[in-house]
């Protein structure tokens, strides 16, 4: 799993993509950071949250695409697929590479608000929250991603079919607000939406049940992803 | 080392390998011929754990591929068709990535420098993988499938797209290998397996229609000898006569015509040599042999015979197509 690991967080910076990825974030995470706190004048952390979270839906399937995928139409997963190394190692390795990236770049983009410190009371458990809920977020993102990928040869096909799911996840968090709230459908629905659930750990509270609820919906997406693997072995 | 009881892949209603069963024992090395789709891949991935079967049992070093994967795939050294190389890597970063891949144990230093030169890449280390030859490419791949010193290694297809120069060495290096490790390899090339192999297992429709020594192989299969005699004297005459020797069971005539000399095919019976006879014959009637020489004894025309025999195809015609070949 650590060879995977190294090699794949290797991969992104031989070519352009490790950078590209790194150079956008940061860029919009700027812009955002700039628009929603010091051109408004608010020390108002969510907001640059909620849309960081909008914003690595789709820049988050640029780091994933090609995790299996590329492997797949190179042939080199039979490299992989022979190694004795397990196929849940494998995915691992693989998608902690890009979690690594995505976690490091979100960690480094939040300490903007450092800046916000000589002007404002910042409520560091409001910011820990926010950060954590992204951090969670990510985790199930990369989790479609890799999944997704391993289903595709194509990298674009694959980038475009996560972007699809995840917001296919954010549309039924908007649908579930049209739901009276007393009908059974809300509930399901409320339990299904990624971004309801972001928004109880924006608000500063560290919620065990929404911890959960992020690691086992990207955990699922990694058993799937084992799955995929498993089966086309068995063809 | 090797042992297959039964293996069957199947897609659908599609046998890619249909019941096939052997044993390879230690340091042999064996070739593992068929023509295209014959199922030789397959049976490499089955053997090498990348695909599962759908029935039966392979074990490697005593571990069943399908019980204790990581177990087997410690014993195997796999280079498929296609050398699975990251292009974006330099040959010594992949070896070490392989290295670290496959939890090899021994000094890493040591080993990877020993295979580099086994392998002669010393003087590519530094290069990006995508900016070497195939034939350099190729053997990335064979240092690949050494690391970590496995008793068994798998070739699919070694030798496709090289020049006749790196075919000759890569054939060195496998015969090399065959002195420390067990080694199978999958080829359509022939020679190939003449010149490296000690035994060979020929697979057509995803079963097994010969297993035996190379240089048995070529016993097996004769149901007779052949010989190509030119004569120099009346085609009619000499045909006729040619065919009343005892022992010989056709005598076909090629068409070939060298000034006064024509060319033909004498089949005779099994065990029975005819060369004697023909000699004589010819001399009794003052023919001169300007030629005589056995065909159809390479391990090419066994293998065209027993595809053909194995697909069905009918003796005569089957014969008709094997001296059109041969005239060609």
């Amino acid at each position: 799993m650590l060879a995977i690991f190294k090699r794949e967080l290797r991969s992104y910076f031989t070519g352009a993509l490790g950078y590209v990825f790194l150079v956008i974030y940061l860029a919009v995470a700027g812009v955002l950071f700039a628009y929603t706190t010091l051109f408004s004048m608010s020390g108002n952390v969510t907001t640059y949250f909620t849309l960081m979270l909008l914003f690595s839906a789709v820049i988050l399937p640029l780091l994933t695409m090609k995790t299996f995928s590329e492997e797949r139409k190179s042939k080199t997963e039979q490299l992989l697929l022979t190694a004795p190394i397990t196929l849940t190692g494998m995915v691992l390795g693989k998608f902690l590479a890009a979690y690594v990236m995505f976690a490091g770049v979100t960690v480094l983009s939040s300490l903007y608000f450092l800046l916000l410190i000589p002007y404002t009371q910042l409520k560091f458990a409001v910011l820990i929250g926010n950060v954590l809920a992204l951090l969670l977020v990510g985790f199930v993102f990369i989790g479609i991603g890799v999944f997704v990928s391993a289903l595709s040869e194509n990298q674009l096909s694959a980038a475009i079919g996560t972007i699809a799911i995840i917001l296919g996840f954010l549309a039924i968090g908007l649908l579930g607000s049209l739901v009276p709230s007393n009908f059974w459908l809300r509930y399901v629905l409320d339990a299904l939406s990624i971004f309801r659930r972001f928004q109880t750990f924006t608000a500063g509270y560290f919620d065990l049940s929404t911890l959960v609820y992020y690691l086992s919906v990207g955990s699922v997406f990694l058993w799937l992803t084992v799955r995929v693997y498993d089966r086309r072995r068995n063809g | 080392m090797i042992k297959v009881q039964n293996l069957v892949k199947r897609y659908g209603t599609n046998y890619a390998v249909n019941d096939i069963s052997f044993e390879i024992g230690e340091g042999e090395i064996v070739g593992l011929l068929g023509p295209n789709g014959a199922g030789k891949s397959t049976t490499m991935n089955i053997l090498t754990g990348y695909l599962a079967a759908t029935s039966g049992e392979v074990t490697v070093g005593g571990f069943d591929i399908s019980k204790e994967p990581i177990a087997a795939k410690r014993m195997i050294g796999f280079l498929p068709e296609q050398p699975p190389l990251y292009p974006d890597m330099t040959v010594k970063e992949y070896l070490n990535f392989v290295y670290d891949l496959k939890g090899c144990k021994l000094p890493r230093e040591e080993h990877l420098s020993e295979i580099i030169s086994v392998v002669r890449l010393n003087e590519l280390t530094g290069r990006l993988i995508k900016n070497l030859s195939k034939g350099n490419k190729q053997r990335v791949g064979i240092a690949e499938a050494l690391i970590g010193d496995p008793k068994v290694i798998i070739f699919d297809e070694p030798t496709i797209g090289l020049d006749p120069k790196q075919v000759i060495a890569v054939r060195n290096l496998m015969r090399t290998l065959a002195k420390r490790h067990t080694v199978i390899l999958s080829t359509h090339v022939l020679a190939e397996v003449q010149t490296v192999c000690e035994r060979v297992i020929i697979i057509n429709k995803g079963k097994i229609i010969a297993d035996e020594k190379t240089e048995n192989i070529v016993k097996t299969i004769e149901d007779g000898y052949r010989y190509r005699v030119k004569v120099c004297g009346p085609q009619k005459e000499a045909e006729g006569a040619l065919s009343r020797l005892v022992g010989v069971k056709s005598v076909v005539s090629t068409g070939d015509r060298d000034l006064d000399s024509y060319a033909y095919v004498i089949e005779s019976d099994r065990g029975v040599d005819i060369r004697k006879a023909v000699f004589n014959l010819c001399s009794s009637r003052n023919w001169a042999i300007l030629g005589m020489e056995p065909v159809g004894t390479d391990l090419e025309s066994v293998f065209i015979r027993l595809v053909d025999r194995s697909d069905g195809i009918a003796p005569e015609k089957n014969k008709k197509r094997r001296e059109r070949r041969e005239d060609k």
